[in-house]
């Protein structure tokens, strides 16, 4: 983290209205590129609608969201951000390797990429599967595999981990490091506060504000603790 | 839009239906075997069933197309794979051409595999070319799938979208002039059946059967291409890039 930071997503007095509830109101941030950034935050805290807004898909009522220097969701984006929902978001009816081939050909993508993204996420033995009948597990990392066929600059990952086995989390994070070394940006969203431990940086939301936005190490000399569980239940007890 | 992305959207939805071989057999299986009761139910009176019996033929793939892609575009909503495609390079016009070629490849089948047991097995009698009617059908299959990809917009559930086949179709194939010619009809409902599209698909579809006006065919044949383009028109309305 050299030399002054160049954001991949710059967020300015953001204010979201969902179902009549605001959401986000006054956020303000930037995420520093080709760095990993944990969201946090317990659910229902907006983290969810704010990764809507980067990606572009969030109708906003007002403020600004910049994703690579241009307005989120403008058209030249959509190849270049990949993002993944909570819920995984492929054609059940359809086996993992026919998944992937459409979304390369939407996406223009290689198709030697998809090979490649499915042993990112470990899928190799299972492409010729049908989704439908994998376990929820592989069926999250069959849906990350497709946004990483394009190959984004950003990719935006709403809770990718839940509900995956030890090993799997320690390799997916592995790859999510590896991907940000190769310069991807990645804001990932996680309750798990383990996984903050992971983060280049940290943003903790709770009812749609920022608690804190730093590293982990700042965010534990701050509190005076040493678990990052702890130093996340400090900061919204003093606040 | 591109080529690359509609052919592969055409080619994903017929690998869908592929893996889907009961919903096949049912939309390639069930016709024939109506059009088949049809003709004893309307046994010894070959004229009723030469009216309307050549009509049918091109009036099945419009509710049959109606009802699979309205459930069809219904989950790509609820699964999430609609915001994905529409976070991708993807135009809505790719999305909505590939599942019209689908649908019309799908028809097509449907339609020839009718026609076969309706002129080949039952001996219905139509002055008009078969291969008209065939092609109508194909038609009236891309302009059912139009309006249903419109009215899957306003369904939250499967169970709303199957109940949208009775409410939306149905009271045009009772005001289309099949079941009562048109002309005997009250007065309101008569103007009412101009302004629904399966009255110019049943009327082309009537015309061709009998061997009548080519230029109705082709007139009222139009008049179904411009509606599904209306159709798809509003269909691409309900396909939002930004959601609340």
């Amino acid at each position: 983290m050299l030399g002054s930071m160049t954001a991949a997503i710059e967020i300015d007095h953001l204010e979201v209205i969902r179902g009549g509830r605001t959401i986000l109101e006054e956020l303000s941030l930037e995420v520093e590129a080709g760095s990993v950034t944990g969201l946090l935050g317990p659910s229902g805290s907006g983290k969810t609608t704010l990764m809507r807004a980067i990606v572009g898909v969030q109708i906003v009522k007002s403020g600004g969201v910049t994703v690579l220097g241009l307005p989120a969701g403008s058209p030249p984006l959509r190849a270049r951000v990949g993002y993944v929902t909570q819920a995984p978001s492929v054609y059940l009816d359809l086996t993992v390797r026919e998944n992937l081939a459409y979304f390369a050909q939407v996406l223009g993508a290689h198709s030697k990429r998809i090979d490649q993204a499915l042993k990112i996420v470990g899928l190799s033995e299972f492409d010729r599967r049908v989704v439908r009948t994998l376990s929820g597990g592989e069926l999250s990392r069959a849906s990350l595999a497709t946004a990483l066929l394009g190959e984004p600059e950003l990719l935006v990952l709403d809770e990718p981990t839940v509900g995956l086995d030890p090993l799997l989390r320690r390799d997916l994070w592995q790859t999510f490091r590896a991907l940000a070394a190769d310069g991807t940006t990645l804001l990932v969203s996680s309750h798990v506060m383990e996984e903050a431990e992971r983060c280049d940086r940290l943003l903790l939301m709770r009812d749609g504000e920022l608690l804190a936005d730093e590293t982990p190490s700042s965010l534990r000399e701050r509190t005076g603790c040493e678990r990052l569980d702890d130093a996340f239940l400090a900061l919204v007890e003093t606040r | 839009m591109s080529r690359r992305i509609t052919l592969a959207t055409a080619l994903r939805v017929l690998r869908q239906l592929r893996r889907d071989p009961r919903t096949l057999a049912l939309v390639f299986l069930v016709p024939p075997m109506l059009i088949t009761l049809f003709r004893y139910v309307f046994n010894g009176q070959s004229t009723t069933f030469d009216r309307v019996g050549g009509p049918m033929v091109g009036i099945f793939p419009f509710s049959t197309m109606f009802v699979v892609t309205s459930i069809a575009m219904l989950r790509e909503r609820t699964t999430g794979t609609l915001e994905r495609l529409m976070s991708m390079p993807l135009a809505k016009l790719d999305l909505l051409l590939g599942y019209g070629i689908a649908f019309a490849a799908v028809a097509t089948a449907q339609a020839s595999i009718t026609s076969a047991v309706a002129f080949g097995l039952l001996g219905l009698d139509v002055q008009g070319a078969v291969w008209v009617v065939v092609l109508l059908a194909v038609a009236n299959a891309v302009l059912g799938m139009s309006l249903g990809l419109f009215v899957s917009a306003f369904a939250r559930s499967e169970f709303q979208a199957v109940q949208f086949m009775p409410a939306v179709v149905f009271p045009q194939i009772l005001l289309c002039g099949l079941i009562v010619p048109r002309d005997r009809m009250e007065h309101v409902l008569h103007v009412v059946s101009y302004a629904l599209p399966l009255t110019w698909a049943y009327d082309a579809l009537a015309h061709a059967v009998r061997g009548g006006s080519n230029g109705i065919v082709v007139r009222d044949a139009l008049i179904v291409v411009g509606l599904t383009a209306a159709a798809l028109t509003l269909a691409a309305t309900t396909l939002r890039r930004r959601t609340g």
